[in-house]
């Protein structure tokens, strides 16, 4: 199948019981891009991943995946679709070799041992091969997952927060290695919380409570939420944290070390609440464009006040 | 089945045989298991019951009899609770079942002993419970040779050499061959395959569900019938292995005695463990993690072990539990072990026990292959 887009997907709605978990969504990725899925925990990530890959059943909605239908022809997807779960889920007593091995031979693979030895290779374990999965420190249980999960060659990657508690340096690799296959025309979906990571991304989609409340380049998310920010730096920067906090006119008040982002939906409202602050000398304002977490914690705002309300 | 792969298949059965190599404790019950259970089946629980009703029939009382008698009670296996007179009331009251053992002491016993003549002194022993006789009749065999020590001296000192100065005969009435482990460790057979084989598979696919690899699995292009036949596949030999562990500790411990051929037994056996696979494989579509699994287990084990005839005679059992026992594998295939190994039966004599073994086995898998979830609904 040589469809332009890998994923295209519309309306996809799924429910658990009476909750309604993912709500009518919508995306369009071409292939060889790589888009990040952004929302806090419990949005439905993870299941509108599940239903791409066939794992879960939407409850209506259409769409395809590489071309095959996500409804009919799930096995279709299954061959060329590699999916990277967010909690490990290899064989925690079988080896890194017996694991990679089990792959190959699932998906039938006709040049088995050469795959697997490169596989290892790359991965750099060719000492290590012996040693049982279960045994990994989190970063090699990542890295050994993604390695199997690209064993077959899949044109679609579906990374479900693949570095969830995996130190920098790993997780730079990993991004490395995720571009790289994207350059070889592979397209990635990948989940994340890290704010970095979503910036390597050539989309966004953010998900809070299973709508999509934001979509685009990370420049237009930040351009599309109106938000405007000050950066305020100081010594005591704590003090007047607590100062600003509730103002009139300003709705995010939060604290970087040295530096304080003051934001607000109302660009004129926040100048007139912080004009008597910028008095002080203490303190050097500046006006700039708002960070990507400054906009989700700004875009979540009406979901937290309802909670908590 | 369209576009089954032998590939895939081998897959899953290779994972399988591997986590079954590293999981040490499933491993070593599996042979443990079958050694334990025909340990108490076979000992234990036929076991070895004392001070048993006997009714002495004395037809020549003296001190001979008289330190006889104590000498029965002593060895812990008598319990003398009537005193008859003549041959007839003591049949009576065997056949009545009021009492296990006739002892009967001859007349002239005292004056033929005395002279050398090696008297006889006869029990009769029911033997409709075979486990019950026997331990008695083996704890008199050593009586004679040194009971009546205390009374031969003097002049009767030389009749304490050997031979003994009399003789004990046995007579097993109502069973004369009854031996119960040649009936119970064939049982145990099939006792032992339902529990770990029903056990295993279905703690093997829930443990996936577990651990969370159950996701990655069906992420795969696997299809349900590659999964199941993999996972059934390596426990199919698990249970020859245990099939051998039984057989050679029948002929060793009990010596069982193989009359029919191992290749039609193992025939038979092949029927068996897949139906009992099967129902595990059902049991793991349903339970939610392994306590589940192995509280279900225990559920179909129960009647197997109860109402199979295993524990009780099965045409002694009421008619709706019959019923509930033809179902059931472990009946048949039971039947089916002890016609091979007692019997010489062959498998052409048994079909009627054969074929509900094979619909059980279909149905199970059936059901098995219908329930196995193809998504994570
Ligand atoms: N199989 C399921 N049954 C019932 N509820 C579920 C199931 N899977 C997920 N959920 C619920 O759906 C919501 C979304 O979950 P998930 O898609 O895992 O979110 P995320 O991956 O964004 O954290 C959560 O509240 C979760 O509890
Ligand atoms: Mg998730």
């Amino acid at each position: 199948m040589t469809a332009t887009l890998a994923i295209d997907v519309s309306e996809l709605t799924k429910s658990f019981g009476t909750r309604k978990v993912v709500d009518k969504f919508s995306i369009q990725v071409p292939r060889g891009q790589v888009w990040g899925f952004l929302g806090p925990n419990g949005s439905g990530k993870t299941t509108t991943i599940r239903m791409l890959c066939g794992l879960l059943l939407p409850d209506s909605g259409t769409g395809t995946c590489l071309g095959y239908d996500i409804k009919s022809q799930a096995s279709e997807i299954k061959r060329n679709v590699g999916y990277m779960t967010q909690k490990f889920s290899f064989y925690e007593d079988l080896s890194i070799r017996e694991n990679l091995d089990f792959v190959a031979r699932i998906y039938e693979m006709a040049d088995r041992k050469r795959v697997v030895d490169q596989a290892i290779e790359r991965l750099g374990l060719v000492e290590r091969q012996q040693q049982l999965a279960g045994t990994l420190s989190g970063g090699w249980k990542q890295r050994l997952a993604l390695a199997a999960c690209i064993l077959h060659r899949p044109q679609l990657l579906l990374l479900d927060e693949p570095t969830a508690g995996v130190d920098p340096q790993a997780r730079r690799e990993f991004w490395d290695e995720i571009h790289q296959l994207a350059a070889q025309g592979l397209t990635v979906l990948v989940s994340t919380h890290y704010m970095d990571e979503a910036e390597r991304c050539d989309r966004i989609v953010y998900l809070a409570y299973g709508t999509v409340l934001a979509r685009g380049t990370v420049a237009e998310v930040i351009e599309g939420s109106t938000l405007s920010t000050w950066i305020v730096t100081g010594s005591d920067v704590r003090t007047l944290a607590g100062e600003l906090h509730g103002c009139e006119g300003i709705d995010q008040v939060s604290v970087f070390g040295v530096t304080l982002h003051v934001s607000g939906r109302d660009a004129e409202k926040l100048e007139r609440a912080i004009a008597p602050f910028r008095a002080r000398t203490e303190f050097t304002w500046e006006k700039s464009s708002p960070s990507l977490e400054d906009v989700f914690i700004h875009l979540m705002a009406p979901f937290r006040a309802r909670l908590t309300g | 089945m369209l576009g089954v792969s032998f590939a895939r298949i081998g897959a899953v059965f290779l994972k399988e045989l591997i986590q079954m190599r590293r999981d040490r404790l499933t491993f070593g019950m599996i042979i443990g298991i079958p050694v334990l259970q025909l340990v108490l089946f076979g000992f234990a629980i036929n076991s070895d019951p004392k001070h048993l009703p006997t009714a002495v029939n004395v037809q020549d009382p003296s001190v001979y009899s008289r330190t006889l008698v104590r000498a029965l009670e002593n060895s812990g296996y008598f319990r003398v609770t009537n005193i008859v007179k003549g041959e007839r009331e003591g049949a009576a009251l065997l056949a009545s079942g009021s009492v296990a053992f006739v002892v009967t002491v001859p007349p002239e016993f005292s004056r033929e002993l005395a002279r050398g003549d090696r008297p006889q002194i006869l029990i009769e022993a029911d033997a409709s419970d075979p486990a019950a006789a026997a331990n008695a009749v083996a704890a008199v065999a050593q009586l004679p040779s040194t009971v009546f020590n205390r009374e031969l001296t003097g002049a009767l000192a030389p009749l304490r050499s050997t031979p003994p100065p009399f003789e004990i005969v046995v007579h097993r009435r109502y069973n004369p061959e009854g031996i119960s482990s040649y009936n119970v460790v064939p049982g145990l057979i099939g006792v032992i395959l339902t529990m770990t084989m029903v056990l295993i598979t279905a703690l093997a696919v829930t443990r996936e569900v577990e651990r969370g690899t159950m996701e990655n699995l069906l992420a795969m292009p696997l299809k349900p019938f590659e999964v199941m036949a993999g996972k059934i596949l390596p426990y199919i030999f698990m249970g020859y292995i245990q099939v051998t562990v039984v057989l050679v500790a029948a002929r060793l411990l009990f010596g069982v005695p193989m009359l029919g051929s191992y290749f039609e037994l193992s025939i038979a056996l092949a029927l068996f463990i897949a139906a009992n696979l099967s129902i595990g494989f059902t049991i793991s579509t349903i339970a939610a993690n392994q306590l589940q699994a192995m509280q279900m287990t225990f559920f179909f084990f129960l009647p197997s072990i109860l109402l199979s005839g295993f524990m009780f005679p099965f045409r002694g059992m009421p008619e709706w539990a019959q019923w509930i026992g033809s179902i059931l594998p472990n009946t048949h295939f039971m039947r089916i072990v002890r016609g091979v190994m007692l019997k010489g039966s062959h498998l052409g004599d048994m079909v009627a026990d054969l074929w509900p073994l094979a619909a059980f086995m279909l149905a199970a898998m059936t059901i098995a292959l219908m329930r196995y979830r193809r998504t994570l609904d």
